[in-house]
């Protein structure tokens, strides 16, 4: 088995020798040793995304839009690259969409650092596969295959707002329950059981 | 009084870097003190007649066992190499995580003596190899099989039996990664796995001498003395591959120099000393000049080090004598103004060690601060402004945006990746092939490169947008505000000129494992020792912490 920093050194190298410069290809190990962990396959498409990089066209996106459309597939990790740099502008746009990036498995990890910066989840779909990217910590997918993507149709982009998953009712049903482990407090306690005093106007 | 910390600019030259020495908080010595209480034992002991064969050593507390196995062969003289393109080592050696089955040793065994084309799994957490020293090794077995001690003055002229030739970890050839292990408290402190592989590796080779020492001759044979064993260490041998590691983790090497820093700070704005702490001082301080004076090299470039050291020390000893009273307010900050006033790197740097000594109080602390979470570090904050970039390079750069790059010295050299072992080397840009491949290693003319493209760009650019068109510096930028947080995280210094001394890296970083006699063979590789004057492990329950300054060699 391969060692993670085995596999940010190589990735970073092999990125460097396929054409990124240094600071790109510095994203490339640490976004392919985040994929690995996860459980993504993230060796399998970055060789195979190495290997045509230089003998196929690719689009370079800079500044991404709301709506983002070539008839050229994307690079992923160029327009990883824009979206990871230009994030804290983006979410304001609550949705973007894409369409033609070429090997997105290489594109999710700069979503998944975006979530951390920003502080907000982020809903990814490509086609009919989701990818819920919750601040760097993990990755939840309906998404299972080992295998190489080479190819995305459409691609939406989600900033999800901080809120509960559950509603009021519930969450007072399971703040009642806890409320049981409470002590009521008789007068002398309440005088006694804490630091300050019960009225501190000095 | 509070005395301000020293000027990154001050100590983050590599003249100075390189005048380092080990100190309190050097890894080795922290090794010793969070290990004293776990059990130490040979668990396997399993050579030949030759001393060829497996031994297993461990510490163990609580549920925590680490093991090293070890691995002796027998090689020929002419396979015998320092040098990383070796392929044969006279031992082998690994760190495993728990006690190891029959069926780990059974993997191990095919791949440890392999090194670099072994592989490893996540349960092992260190990998080295190391050669006898020929030069006295036979001596040593020839002595005790004859019954009696070695020649004690040929002994400390080499100051070891065995030296390492490269001591492997975090993730390399399939070795656990450090976020497997980065949360056990026993080692905080950096690289502590790797000074416990070369500590047991010592006993490991006195075990060895003894026993072949026995079998040559059962009759006569006696086992070497235990204060000649104290005084020897493990030699090691270190090139090029440890120069860029301190460029290439910033905030590891910002925390060591900040402890190092900030243990000088509190020690200068001690008030008063008491005796108990000054006489420690100057007890270390004299019993330190038979290290120095015992201190052998070759290379003449150490030579006039080591002879300007000694001549400083002998300055300051008299200094203390004739003109100056400890009783006297802030004692440590005057003689520290005064060795800056007066003495080489070398020797100011020598008394900044020796002045820790009697603090643990201050020092302590700062073990467990020297490791780093550079993870955390590396997204770069894309929504700063140019603004923000500048001020950071005019403040945290300045002598380095100062170097004039279209000058063939100051761009001479280049940093790359050998093909043959995968290892860092430099060569001449204008001599040698390869400067198309050369690493991300030449700090200060990328950072220069960075300011001047930055020159003409409005204030309130983003530093995302800058990017957009400028991903070629991508690296530098991160660095730049990596070094804004991280004030000791880059040498400030031209790490391609052609006056360069790449063994000024590695002593910065040898002096904080806690090595000590460095030996440079040349301006790209040393020789030294760890553990040289090192309690033994069945000593380790109460030791003198100021071991170092006891030895007898």
């Amino acid at each position: 088995m391969k060692a993670l920093s085995e596999i940010d050194t190589t990735a970073k190298r092999a990125s460097r020798a396929a054409g990124f410069p240094w600071g790109i290809a510095e994203e490339i190990g640490k976004n392919i040793r985040l994929l690995e962990m996860f459980g993504l396959p993230g060796i399998k498409n970055l060789n195979q995304y190495l290997k045509i990089y230089k003998n196929q066209k690719f689009q370079n996106i800079s500044l991404i839009a709301k709506s983002n459309i070539s008839k050229i597939p994307y690079c992923p990790i160029i327009a990883g690259v824009s979206f990871l740099d230009q994030v804290t502008i983006m979410e304001e746009l609550d949705e973007i969409n894409f369409e033609n990036v070429s090997f997105p498995i290489l594109f999710m990890p700069f979503l998944s650092r975006a979530s951390e910066i920003i502080g907000k989840k982020i809903l990814l779909k490509i086609d009919n596969k989701e990818f819920l990217f919750n601040f760097n910590q993990s990755i939840y997918s309906n998404y299972s295959s080992k295998e190489i993507w080479e190819k995305s149709n459409k691609i939406n982009i989600q900033f999800l707002e901080n809120k509960n998953l559950f509603n009021e009712n519930e969450w007072q049903e399971l703040y009642k329950l806890s409320e049981k482990i409470f002590v009521e407090e008789t007068e002398e306690l309440k005088l006694k059981g804490a630091g300050a005093g019960t009225i501190d106007n000095d | 009084m509070e005395v301000e910390l020293r000027d990154p600019k001050v100590v983050m030259k590599l003249s100075r870097l390189g005048s380092f020495h080990q100190s309190k908080l050097s890894f080795l010595r922290s090794f010793l003190k969070e290990f004293k209480d776990w059990k130490y034992n040979r668990d396997l002991f399993d050579l030949d007649e030759n001393g060829y064969g497996k031994a297993v050593y461990s510490f163990k507390k609580n549920n925590r066992t680490y093991s090293l196995v070890c691995f002796s062969n027998k090689i020929n003289d002419e396979e015998r190499s320092d040098r990383v393109i070796a392929t044969k080592w006279d031992a082998a050696f690994v760190l495993h995580d728990g006690i190891p089955t029959k069926k780990d040793l059974e993997r191990l065994s095919y791949n440890v003596p392999k090194q670099e084309i072994g592989r490893l799994s996540y349960k092992e957490l260190t990998l080295s190899r190391a050669n006898r020293s020929v030069r006295i090794f036979d001596h040593v077995v020839e002595s005790l099989s004859n019954g009696r001690q070695p020649d004690k003055k040929k002994i400390s002229k080499v100051g070891y039996l065995y030296r390492t030739t490269a001591v492997y970890g975090s993730g390399k050839f399939g070795l656990a990664d450090r976020f497997r292990i980065k949360n056990r408290e026993e080692i905080y402190g950096p690289f502590r796995l790797e000074m416990m592989l070369v500590y047991l590796v010592r006993q490991f080779t006195f075990d060895q001498v003894n026993y072949i020492a026995k079998h040559k001759n059962p009759r006569k044979a006696v086992e070497l003395d235990n204060e000649i064993c104290r005084n020897l260490g493990i030699g090691n041998s270190t090139g090029l591959g440890m120069a860029p590691f301190v460029i290439n983790h910033p905030t590891l090497l910002n925390n060591w120099i900040l402890a190092r820093e900030t243990a000088l700070k509190k020690i200068r704005e001690i008030k008063l000393v008491k005796k108990i702490d000054l006489d420690l001082f100057q007890n270390c301080l004299n019993k330190s000049l038979k290290n120095v004076t015992s201190w052998n090299t070759e290379s003449e470039f150490q030579q006039k080090k080591i002879k300007k050291l000694i001549s400083d020390l002998y300055q300051f000893i008299d200094f203390l004598e004739k003109d100056f009273n400890f009783k006297k307010e802030y004692p440590f900050n005057e003689i520290y103004l005064w060795c800056e006033n007066n003495l080489g790197y070398e020797c100011t740097e020598y008394i900044v060690s020796i002045m820790m000594e009697p603090y643990d109080v201050i020092v302590n602390p700062l073990v467990n601060q020297m490791s780093s979470e550079e993870e955390k570090h590396f997204t770069i904050p894309t929504n700063r402004k140019i603004s923000d970039l500048r001020s950071i390079l005019e403040d945290k750069y300045s002598d380095i945006i100062k170097i004039d790059f279209s000058k063939k010295e100051n761009n001479q050299n280049f940093w790359f990746i050998s093909k043959n072992k995968e290892e860092p080397r430099i060569a001449n840009r204008y001599l040698d092939n390869g400067s198309d491949l050369e690493q991300p290693l030449a700090i200060a003319r990328d950072v220069k490169k960075l300011y001047d493209r930055i020159l003409n760009q409005k204030n309130t650019l983003t530093i995302g947008n800058f990017l957009i068109e400028n991903n070629d510096l991508r690296h530098s930028v991160r660095r730049a505000f990596i070094t804004e947080k991280f004030p000791y995280a880059e040498i400030q210094d031209n790490t391609i000129g052609s006056n360069l001394m790449p063994i000024d890296m590695l002593r910065l970083k040898l002096s904080f494992f806690g090595a000590i006699k460095f030996d440079p063979r040349s301006d790209k590789w040393l020789r030294i020792n760890m553990f040289q004057g090192a309690p033994l492990p069945n000593e380790l329950k109460s030791f003198n912490d100021h071991w170092v300054y006891n030895s007898l060699n």
